[in-house]
């Protein structure tokens, strides 16, 4: 069964159609990319399947369960992750409580736990630090993990987003242009880090501007434009695919 | 790393020594001051669980609330009507004499309700933010004021502007706290007893800060301030937390309420003005949004500040010009919004801002604009 399953989604802004009819499925275990040019739907995509927007038509199915409707954190809790195009972290907290707050999720103590103070607070409290400063090692942040967010680098906020994102123990992670603003280095070290990801079991759903990232890791590609999708396949395929080359290049093609 | 065990026993003596230091605190206050300071004092404290309980809702979550008074109004009114002979006058064959309950009993009940309207306020205000919330949380905390005021017809509930007099005192196992008591050997005057009380009750919201400060529920609080979006996104339920955060809020000051009607021994709704609302915020952004020991600085401050002003302000005139040519109150507002000022131009997080926002002040890198 496929993990994510989108029919006939569609979302409109005033007169705007930023997604018509897109229907994809993801299936278990692959990295999926989503590609298209600016403004083609790619985020609203990405918005309408973490809850953030509800879409005007269609439905998706995640892991068996239909949603319509769901909250952000409904999303979040039955395993869907993301990290956002524009960087989105709690830029006041340091490194180490933004991945902790990722585990909100799969924690569960509560006011009087937490005034009580009681020995499974403790316990959880000490395994949710245990378990973030282990997935800021995993993504590779080399400063100290009391950092705040806002005093780190571009890539390295990029990359907290990511362990943030992974703290919440998704079955789907969504990534949202992870390599934008990077150089050549870090982007290979998030190829890396992305197929890592993979490895350990966790489905990513990618969007990326970087054709050669795209290319180099990802098993089906879709390509959205003017909110349809236009192409799916391989990536290969897609590369040659004429709609998608005219719509890379701007020729009209209707 | 140091000896682990020597840092425990450091951080143990220091708390000895500050327990030590507060209960001395009112015979030192006494000794050198006078009683009539004790009293500015004990109503410092009150001010102070005030100030941390709007610390909950404005400092960790971020929610900016004007009309909080509103909360410590309840508290008082609470007792106000539950430990006095007004409600004889509403209600004469149920309540011939009055009601006279005990504080313990209305302490829960008044924090109850106050969390209750903390929640009513909440749930409409969900989808606001900033300006925007402030507005409406200002509006509502008129309305309770307005309410109290005019709930003397036609049934006299709240007595209106007159407000609610001969409170019972607050007295614990049947030891009344406005008399002299002698206890273990001391003699302890009324302010010594409120004094402790207070302290007692501040301690122990300073203590339920601090440990939701350090939980999931607080990191969850600040990541609803930081970014409402991406908190959703990683899973947080964002009305629910909110809903908390304004009902732990509201509970600080219908506790807070209680005391103050049970040692001021009379309520009207006078007490509860939007004027109030604003001192008690401005306690918490002037002492360090979101750091206990800053709030309680800038409660504190903002508490006695005006005492101080009061008790200098006419005999320095006196002194020096032999009339009084600015009365205290609007030197008062004059020199509080220059501090503000100050306050805000050369220490935006506050005067005792936290360890973390001190350190993203004094950092030099420029932070990164996350949208
Ligand atoms: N909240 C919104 N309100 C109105 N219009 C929106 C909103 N969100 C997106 N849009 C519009 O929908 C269209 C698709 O936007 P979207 O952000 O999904 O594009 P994208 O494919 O992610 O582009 P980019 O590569 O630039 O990130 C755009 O025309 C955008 O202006
Ligand atoms: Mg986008």
């Amino acid at each position: 069964m496929n993990l994510l399953e989108l029919s006939r989604i569609g979302k409109r802004f005033g007169g705007l159609n930023a997604l018509t009819d897109v229907s994809l499925h993801i299936e278990r275990g692959e990295i999926y990319g989503l590609i298209g040019p600016n403004g083609a739907g790619k985020t609203t995509l990405f918005n309408v399947i973490t809850g953030l927007y509800q879409p005007d038509s269609g439905e998706f199915h995640f892991n068996g369960k239909s949603y319509r409707g769901a909250k952000p954190h409904v999303l979040a809790g039955d395993g869907i992750a993301r990290t956002f195009q524009n960087i989105r972290l709690f830029a006041n907290l340091t490194a180490l409580e933004n991945v902790m707050i990722g585990r909100h999720v799969r924690t569960r103590a509560g006011v009087m736990g937490s005034i009580m103070n009681s020995q499974a607070t403790r316990l959880e409290e000490k395994a949710c630090r245990d378990k973030a400063s282990e997935l800021l090692n995993m993504v590779g942040l080399k400063k100290p993990h009391q950092t705040l967010a806002k005093n780190l680098s571009y890539g390295e906020q990029r990359r907290l987003e990511i362990a943030r994102a992974l703290a919440t123990e998704p079955l789907l992670l969504a990534l949202d242009e992870p390599a934008a603003g990077m150089n050549a280095t870090e982007t290979e070290n998030l190829k890396a880090l992305i197929n890592a990801i993979r490895d350990s079991g966790i489905t990513v759903l990618l969007i990326e501007h970087d054709v050669k990232l795209i290319m180099g890791l990802c098993d089906r590609v879709a390509v959205l434009d003017y909110g349809r999708k236009i192409a799916e396949g391989v990536p290969d395929e897609v590369r040659n695919d004429p709609a998608v080359i005219s719509a890379y290049l701007g020729v009209d093609g209707e | 790393m140091q000896n682990a065990r020597e840092v425990v026993f450091r951080r143990l003596n220091k708390r000895i020594v500050l327990i030590a230091v507060l209960l001395l605190l009112p015979f030192a206050v006494d000794a050198l001051l006078g009683r009539g300071w004790l009293r500015i004092v004990d109503f410092a404290m009150l001010y102070i669980m005030l100030a941390l309980g709007l610390n909950i809702v404005v400092g960790y979550a971020g929610l900016l609330d004007l009309g909080y008074i509103a909360f410590f109004a309840v508290g008082a009114y609470c007792y106000a009507l539950s430990a006095s002979p007004h409600l004889a006058i509403a209600f004469p064959r149920l309540f011939p004499d009055g009601v006279h309950l005990s504080i313990f009993i209305v302490l829960p009940v008044s924090a109850l309700l106050a969390g209750g309207m903390g929640v009513l306020l909440g749930a409409p205000t969900l989808k606001l933010r900033g300006d925007y919330l402030a507005i409406v949380t200002l509006g509502f905390g008129e309305i309770i004021r307005i309410f109290m005021n005019n709930l003397n017809a036609p049934l006299n509930l709240t007595n209106g502007p007159q407000g609610i007099s001969r409170i019972d005192p607050i007295s614990i196992a049947g030891i009344s706290l406005n008399a002299t008591q002698r206890i273990f050997g001391f003699t302890l005057p009324s302010v010594h007893l409120y004094f402790y009380l207070f302290l007692f009750f501040a301690g122990l919201v300073v203590f339920v800060s601090q440990r939701l400060e350090r939980s999931r529920i607080g990191r969850a609080w600040m990541a609803i301030r930081e970014d409402e979006i991406a908190a959703s996104a990683m899973g947080i339920n964002t009305r629910n937390l909110k809903l908390l955060a304004f009902a732990m809020g509201a509970a600080f000051g219908g506790i807070s309420g209680t005391l103050f009607a049970g040692f001021q021994g009379f309520v009207s709704p006078e007490s509860f003005s939007l004027m109030e609302s604003v001192m008690v915020l401005c306690m918490v952004v002037l002492g360090g949004m979101g750091h206990i020991y800053g709030v309680i600085l800038g409660g504190l401050l903002l508490a006695l500040l005006p005492e101080l002003l009061r008790h200098s302000v006419v005999p320095v005139q006196q002194a020096l010009f032999g009339k009084t040519i600015i009365d205290p109150e609007s030197l008062r507002m004059l020199l509080f919004g220059f501090a503000l000022i100050l306050v805000m131009l050369y220490r935006p997080a506050g005067l005792w801002p936290s360890r973390v926002r001190r350190r993203e002040l004094s950092s030099d890198e420029r932070p990164n604009e996350s949208a």
